[in-house]
């Protein structure tokens, strides 16, 4: 397991990295061509990266470490969960610290940083930005948890490579009540995370309407790459998340060198799949009014609430 | 699902792109390489050149797949779009808002109130044009100037 299974980390953060720039590209593109426009192609996240890193870093008058620092802990946080996550392999070194609880409190962390970055730059965007962002946050925990326990019970640990494993080798479990609730009640939850349709609009410039886009107005250069990068990557672990827990065929479970290429092929197809029917599914819906948005992740809550109790009472076969 | 019967039937609205201008080499340009974030600064206009910007990020005009985006904030910026005769309560927001653009940076002045006051010249509330208040780059004369010519100035920083 030791070699197979650090080189599986390795490549897998790898292509978490290089990929979550092409993965929106992609989402935009897919979005242009719906659009009927022609889209800037799926490097443009890339050379905007590239374009940043090369200017100038400005530090607003005032800023303290937390301005300072939260672009680095925002990508460092969300690199620990794209090594501990089972995106190709089960059989990793990291295997025993990838606790489904660990990997949902080290993505709160990097949101409470960049909501603390917010309120540290004093503008009054920012702190609104933080405090919605807050709001969501609150609610979005909840149904997190709940979901946790509804799927950690039929595999009877928290452990995330246990719970993939057991869904590889049960495939029955997937189809299973609990299961599927619980899916669409993860499914809903990653659209607030990642700050998606119908929650937050990623493409908005009206200031009044932003929820992650307030809280970053202040960062510019490579700070503001990292932050652009660090939330690629947030939502390419979360979509990535998703198809490890309920279509996690193509996963590598053992030790065999010879599984891992198919399964970070199978992993980057089906995320950029994933990825480009939110987008297409995103230009049917509108943003929704900040009050509504409590309704949705409180329905959500209660499907996984429902998950939970499914579980208990459906336990499949 | 009549909303995915109209994507079907309007398929590409997007036209032709037209040959990469012919301009002179901004030093700027080569830096940012193909990948401009574009602030729009309405500095007194009378919203007939936004009208246009807007166009030129629509459907047909298509200013994104030459790798320029509108963003909401200066810091996001490498291309500050300034429209309308400078007036005075706008000359020191606009001046911050350069200060605030991180290098390398350019001004675009657009439409003929950004060049030279245009129809407001000699306005009491009108403090000059926007060279008057701010070093200029690029200019894109019009009033409004078309979506083409807006899209023809983003492409000579674009280089695309």
């Amino acid at each position: 397991m030791s070699a197979v299974g650090t080189v599986a980390v390795l490549t897998q953060v790898t292509v978490v990295v290089a990929g979550a720039p092409l993965l929106t590209g992609l989402m935009r593109q897919v979005r242009a061509r719906m659009e009927g426009r022609a889209g800037a192609g799926v490097g443009q996240p890339w050379r905007d990266l590239r374009k940043l890193l090369r200017k100038q870093p400005i530090t607003p008058v005032g800023t303290g470490p937390a301005f300072r620092l939260a672009p680095l802990l925002l990508v460092a946080t969300t690199l620990v969960v794209a090594a501990l996550v089972p995106l190709a392999s089960t059989a990793t070194p990291v295997r025993d610290s990838a606790d489904l609880l660990v990997v949902v409190t080290l993505l709160a962390l990097g949101t409470v940083i960049l909501a603390l970055a917010g309120l540290d730059t004093g503008t009054a965007f920012g702190g609104m930005g933080a405090s919605r962002e807050m709001t969501v946050v609150a609610l979005v925990e909840p149904t997190i948890l709940l979901s946790v326990v509804a799927l950690s019970i039929p595999a009877g640990s928290t452990n995330l490579p246990a719970i993939v494993a057991h869904g590889v080798h049960d495939p029955a479990r997937l189809a299973s009540p609990a299961s599927l609730l619980a899916g669409v009640a993860l499914a809903v939850v990653t659209l607030a995370e990642t700050g998606r349709l119908p929650v937050d609009n990623p493409s908005t410039h009206l200031e009044l309407t932003m929820i992650h886009e307030a809280m970053i107005l202040e960062y510019a250069g490579g700070d503001l790459a990292l932050i652009e990068l660090g939330a690629q990557m947030r939502l390419t672990v979360l979509l990535g998340l998703l198809t490890s827990l309920f279509v996690p065929w193509g996963i590598a479970t053992g030790t065999a060198a010879a599984a891992l290429p198919l399964a970070l092929a199978l992993f980057a197809g089906k995320v950029a799949l994933l990825g480009a029917g939110l987008a297409a599914a995103e230009v049917f819906w509108a943003k929704m009014r900040l009050f509504k948005v409590p309704e949705l992740l409180a329905g959500s809550f209660l499907l996984a609430l429902l998950a939970v109790g499914a579980s208990f009472f459906l336990p499949g076969n | 699902m009549n909303l995915l019967r109209k994507i079907r039937e309007t398929g590409r609205v997007a036209e032709q792109a037209p040959p990469a201008p012919q301009a002179e080499r901004l030093p700027a340009a080569r830096e940012l390489a193909g990948s401009v974030q574009v602030r729009c600064v309405d500095a007194g206009s009378c919203n007939g050149c936004e009208i246009e910007i807007a166009a030129a990020f629509g459907p047909v005009y298509d200013a994104e797949r030459y790798g320029a985006r509108v963003v909401a904030s200066p810091r996001h910026a490498d291309v500050l779009l300034v429209t309308g005769p400078v007036t005075r309560n706008m000359a020191e927001p606009l001046r911050r808002t350069v200060e605030a653009t991180p290098r390398p940076r350019l001004v675009i002045a657009v439409g003929d109130c950004a060049l030279n006051c245009g129809e407001f010249a000699g306005g009491y509330g009108v403090q000059g044009s926007v060279a008057d208040v701010v070093p200029v780059d690029l200019q894109v004369p019009g009033c409004p100037p078309e979506p083409d010519a807006i899209v023809a100035a983003l492409r000579t920083v674009t280089r695309r």
